[in-house]
């Protein structure tokens, strides 16, 4: 009887561990089985490559080559505000923070990681739309301080991993405090602090309602930094509830590049992740 | 080229012999990622000290930005059972928030904690499914909400014909929060000390007794981290509901209907652009939620770290 029990609960166990195998199985499946025969109907070069995305017109034309600039462009002016700041914030929580300070400032990185992307989007509506508009500067100006706990929290990881005895020495040649932070110690985390980029870039280009709030949406060629600018979620937000046949296909065959950025971005966190110290 | 590699990797130097470490430390000619001249003390501890402030003082700025907004339009009628156009009643929304957290965690609690308990009590070494199960959990981990909508909709309001409803939204999220769950759960088992379990094989436990009188009770505290973690991405989400329980405004009666989580009913208050004032009001509320929710997960975080200790 007991034997038995354990054999069942051994199973149940088993089968609760494949749930997560079974989820992306399925969000694989659902979304491939919908989104590539959309890409196969309108062409994969018209689809990736296509500079006009007019989806009511006759005939509509669905290129996304607008949306994935755009993405790649928000993200980068994401990752040029947020990593500076948050590598430099992670070394002062690391390395520099008297211990006082530093009760008051994790705290708050956390609850900078907590804030809902909303809150965020309302904020920037507010405080930052009205300086530089609904433009591609907002969403990167915006992306930039939600990357920022991400990146403060895995480079501060990072940097702490790093042998004292790194420190030590530097110091013992005579570095000042400083400086063996940030000629031995950093460069010694060199690849946790990049794995923190990485999914940085992560977390902007899979952002959406913050994007959508600031970043004005036409779906155009990406001009300028002051003009607006229209990202592969908020393609798929925008007008998703409206969208039917070929045009909702189209929008979901969005979410499959974007599935695609993510995978790689995975891909390459975890390579970098497996060589931090 | 020896000078451009200087410090490319801290272990290998032998291969750059040519400077002395002694050498490498001061010879400045601007390898830093953010500094290219001259490295002072004094320069180094501005750029530190000062993005520390900027981060902390971004931080402020948004919290108090957002409460000078909202405050002024908390009043009694925001809080009204039934939402109209002229009251904006968010108590809708903060009903079926709570509703949707709890159907998540009932879902994804269990799923990942008895998971977790595979991997780490149950699997052998080396066993092919485990490193399977691991990567699919690091994929899931990384996916935005917006694909999870997405597949929400496809699947379970689609294909399962749920329609927009409280069901379908409960289910994306507790995809979403799983790995969440099964990592902490996962970390929590593993702290617990092996010399627990030993004792409970010694007095004739079972593996299964042992597991349920013993490390899942001893692991509580980590496991409750983790899901409060959980709470704080639900609350705080959106683009993976809109599409999944849609946007009704009102208390749903069954979990066939739609419902809109606070999130989202800021989300649609601001599309509709009619009450923005409501709007940062409910920002406010959501943020007291936020607040409050770190600072459990902090004082829980204490608690674990005061615990039989890891590195003890």
């Amino acid at each position: 009887m007991q034997a038995l029990k354990e054999k069942i609960m051994r199973a149940v166990f088993f089968l609760t561990a494949l749930s997560s195998i079974l989820a992306v199985a399925l969000i694989c499946y659902f979304l491939l089985s919908n989104g590539l025969p959309a890409i196969g109907e309108i062409g994969p070069q018209e689809f990736l490559l296509g500079e006009e995305w007019s989806p009511s017109d006759t005939p509509p034309s669905f290129g996304i080559l607008p949306m994935i600039l755009g993405s790649l462009y928000v993200t980068a002016g994401a990752i040029v505000i947020g990593v500076p700041i948050g590598v430099l914030s992670a070394v002062f929580l690391a390395r520099v923070c008297p211990k006082k300070l530093y009760k008051v400032i994790k705290p708050g990185v956390d609850l900078l990681a907590g804030i809902p992307s909303v809150v965020y989007g309302f904020f920037g509506m507010a405080a930052i739309v009205p300086l530089a508009g609904n433009s591609m500067l907002s969403a990167c100006i915006l992306l930039g301080v939600m990357i920022l706990p991400t990146v403060v929290a895995i480079s501060e990881s990072a940097i702490r991993a790093v042998p004292e005895h790194y420190y030590e020495g530097a110091l013992a040649l005579g570095a000042g405090h400083y400086r063996s932070v940030f000629r031995v110690l950093l460069p010694a985390a060199k690849s946790g602090v990049l794995a923190a980029v990485v999914l940085g870039v992560g977390r902007a280009i899979g952002e959406t309602m913050a994007v959508i709030m600031v970043a004005g949406n036409q779906a155009r060629m990406p001009v300028s930094l002051f003009k607006g600018v229209r990202t592969l979620t908020a393609n798929i937000v925008i007008e998703m509830g409206y969208a039917t046949g070929l045009h909702r296909d189209a929008l979901i065959a969005t979410g499959v590049v974007l599935f695609v950025f993510i995978l790689i971005i995975n891909i390459s966190f975890s390579v970098l992740r497996g060589k931090a110290l | 080229m020896i000078h451009k590699h200087r410090f490319s990797s801290s272990h290998t130097t032998e291969t750059q012999s040519v400077l002395s470490p002694r050498q490498r430390l001061f010879n400045d000619g601007g390898s830093l990622a953010f500094h290219g001249h001259k490295l002072s003390e004094k320069g180094l501890a501005i750029v530190t000290w000062t993005s520390a402030i900027v981060t902390i003082a971004v931080l402020a700025y948004i919290i108090i930005f957002i409460f000078l907004k909202g405050v002024p339009y908390i009043k009694p009628s925001l809080f009204s059972y039934t939402y109209n156009s002229d009251n904006v009643s968010l108590m809708p929304a903060l009903i079926s928030t709570v509703m949707m957290t709890t159907l998540s965690l009932v879902i994804a609690v269990p799923l990942g904690v008895f998971a977790a308990v595979f991997l780490t009590e149950y699997a052998k070494r080396g066993n092919r499914a485990v490193a399977l199960i691991r990567m699919t959990m690091e994929t899931l981990s990384g996916i935005p909400s917006i694909v999870y909508g997405l597949f929400g909709m496809l699947f379970f309001v689609t294909f399962l014909g749920w329609g927009f409803s409280v069901l379908a939204g409960t289910f994306t999220l507790s995809i979403m929060i799983l790995p969440l769950i099964m990592r902490s759960a996962e970390e929590a088992i593993i702290a617990v000390p092996d010399t627990y379990r030993e004792g409970s094989f010694g007095l004739g436990a079972g593996r299964l007794r042992t597991v349920f009188r013993i490390v899942l009770p001893s692991a509580a505290t980590g496991i409750l981290a983790g899901v409060i973690l959980a709470v704080g991405r639900i609350v705080g989400e959106t683009a993976a509901l809109i599409y999944t329980a849609g946007t009704v405004a009102q208390v749903p009666d069954s979990v066939y209907e739609s419902a809109r989580t606070l999130s989202v009913h800021m989300y649609a208050l601001s599309s509709e652009g009619l009450h923005i004032g409501e709007g940062y009001a409910t920002a406010v509320i959501l943020l007291i939620l936020v607040i409050l929710i770190n600072a459990c997960s902090a004082w829980i975080a204490r608690r674990v770290g005061t615990g039989f200790g890891r590195n003890a």
